[in-house]
């Protein structure tokens, strides 16, 4: 593979929430759900996006909010953007038959094309779906196409049930058996899932996220523990973060500096 | 056949050495890339004198004949490593921490303290291309680089001090005989070449910093000339790199004149294994060429 960005002309921008598009690319990508994109404003970043179509017109989804985000949001439909991928693991989703999946605020992103790929191989699926208002909800109708056992919950109660997306796996749990629990959304609320994993002992394929540079494994920027996010991840099974130290506590800035995932996270949302 | 390679000190169960920047971001990986990927010895990201961001992105991409980097020397600064330091008092490798500085006086402070944690060698940057104000500069003087070598052999004591060249510098084996003269242990030659890669449809530039290093199989011949210049300029031992990618291109550069093979590319081609594959067809080309060590054939082309 070349790993160089291609410039590709944006086909579609779909708006799903008041600060969330997706873009759909004049540009083919094979993508796993979890798989990744890099995606070029030339002169200004490089950023990792989670891929949201694949296909003969691969999607990246974009929340605007910081620099880069913002930039993306200015851009128009037949506008040109450099894409580079697809990159990473993806989930595994061998000899899953019942799953619940687990997704909060952008979280949701890689879910939408994990839920209609799972569907497609005939799995029982449930979702909980956190957001922190009804109109911030992200993918709620795609999603709602994939499953009849769609949950929301949403912070200030304005869809769904006021409350947290645990209360409602817990709940699932206790009357329904799962094969894998698969999760996306900021990383406390995966470690809470990663602990009700443990407590029920069933398995768990987390989609993490760390600060990316290269996206093929060789700088180091994203180091979760021994693992590369952008290589190794950004799907990590249960098993594989019962021994990483860092899932839940820290993680490093774009210096290498190493800090809370607490002060990580207020970085991110810069 | 025996890989075993000591290099100013540092027993090692194999020649190859993880080449700074690469993955040595922190001590869970570089412990991986010992214990699964087989190096022989671990180089930490450079260590600067404040905490530094590094470049925007894209800082790394892949051309048609290697790597294009600029990550522009990221560091948490050597204030900020009291917990990596610490756990890195518990490893099982050998270790080589690498410093940068923009001055004679910051890269003596680096030194200063990066020696108080004991690695077992530190590399001196004099050589990276992708920032203004750090090392190119110093490594293409043969004064400026002697004068960083001797302030920083000066701080670390008894630990072995490696310099870090460019290929960059009108005559290599000069200033790699003018570090030896001022205290250098071993040289570390080459690090990554000047380029930039522009995207005709983007009319841009592709890397964010506009230039980047070179590096991987393209950078081959002029690593394996730079070794070979310096072993006839100097005694001490030299870490060459640039481009190995297999067994054959180790044993080029060790009959170049090198005694430790610096691996970073090939990681991004062959993955964190690389190591073991590279030692693993050393000893089979030294099985098929009845060379029972290394040193039979160190330098052995300049005969």
């Amino acid at each position: 593979m070349n790993e160089k960005p291609t410039m590709a002309a944006i086909k579609k921008i779909v708006s799903e929430t008041p600060d969330i598009k997706t873009y759909y690319l004049d540009f083919a990508m094979d993508a796993k759900p979890g798989q990744f994109a890099m995606a070029w404003i030339p002169g200004l970043d490089e950023k990792p996006f989670t891929l949201t179509a694949s296909g003969k017109e691969c999607a990246i989804t974009v929340q605007c909010k910081g620099k880069f985000t913002k930039a993306m949001c200015e851009l128009k439909e037949g506008n040109k953007i450099g894409i580079r991928g697809p990159y990473g693991n993806g989930f595994d989703l061998k000899e899953v038959k019942r799953v619940c999946i687990v997704a909060g605020g952008c979280g949701a992103a890689p879910i939408a094309l994990l839920a209609e790929q799972l569907k497609e191989q005939g799995a029982k699926i449930s979702i909980v779906l956190g957001a922190k208002t009804g109109k911030a909800c992200l993918f709620k109708e795609r999603l709602g196409k994939t499953t009849k056992g769609l949950y929301i919950t949403t912070d200030d109660g304005s869809l769904g049930e006021k409350g947290f997306v645990t209360t409602i796996l817990e709940s699932l749990l206790k009357k329904e058996k799962f094969d894998c629990i698969f999760c996306c959304g900021p990383e406390g609320m995966m470690k809470a899932v990663f602990e009700i994993c443990e407590k029920y002992k069933i398995k768990c394929q987390l989609n993490l996220e760390r600060y990316m540079r290269c996206a093929t494994g060789i700088c180091g920027a994203c180091a979760l523990g021994k693992w590369l996010v952008c290589k190794d991840g950004p799907v990590f099974t249960g098993e594989q973060l019962r021994e990483t130290a860092d899932f839940g506590k820290s993680a490093m800035l774009k210096s290498g500096k190493n800090v809370s995932t607490k002060e990580f996270s207020e970085w991110r949302q810069k | 056949m025996d890989l075993k390679t000591n290099f100013i000190g540092l027993k090692m169960q194999n020649p190859t050495v993880l080449a700074s920047g690469i993955l040595g971001t922190n001590f869970p990986l570089m412990q991986r890339v010992f214990e699964e990927g087989g190096a022989g010895a671990i180089t930490m990201k450079s260590i600067g004198p404040e905490e530094r961001n590094g470049h925007a992105n894209p800082s790394v991409i892949e051309w048609e004949h290697g790597l294009l980097n600029a990550v522009g020397l990221p560091s948490p600064g050597f204030q900020n490593m009291e917990k990596e330091w610490k756990q890195l008092s518990k490893r099982n490798f050998p270790l080589i921490a690498s410093i940068y500085g923009a001055s004679v006086e910051e890269f003596a402070t680096v030194a200063k303290d990066v020696a108080l944690h004991k690695p077992d060698a530190i590399e001196v940057n004099i050589s990276c291309p992708n920032t203004k104000e750090h090392g190119q500069i110093f490594g293409t003087s043969k004064e400026v680089s002697a004068k960083v070598i001797k302030a920083v052999k000066k701080e670390i004591g008894e630990i072995s001090l490696i310099a870090k060249l460019t290929p960059q510098a009108p005559n290599i084996a000069v200033i790699a005989a003018g570090c030896e003269k001022a205290g250098a242990d071993a040289i570390c030659a080459v690090n990554t070449v000047a380029g930039m890669c522009i995207d005709i449809d983007a009319r841009k530039p592709i890397l964010h910093n506009k230039f980047g290093g070179l590096s991987g199989p393209a950078i081959k011949p002029v690593g394996i000339k730079c070794v070979y210049q310096i072993y006839e300029s100097v005694k001490i031992p030299i870490l060459g790199m640039g481009g190995i990618s297999n067994g054959r291109d180790a044993i080029e550069y060790i009959q170049a004149g090198a005694t430790a093979l610096g691996i970073g590319s090939a990681t991004h081609y062959q993955g964190i294994e690389v190591f073991k594959k590279i030692c693993d067809e050393m000893q089979k080309w030294m099985k098929e060429n009845n060379v029972k060590s290394l040193k039979e054939i160190r330098g052995v082309a300049h005969a």
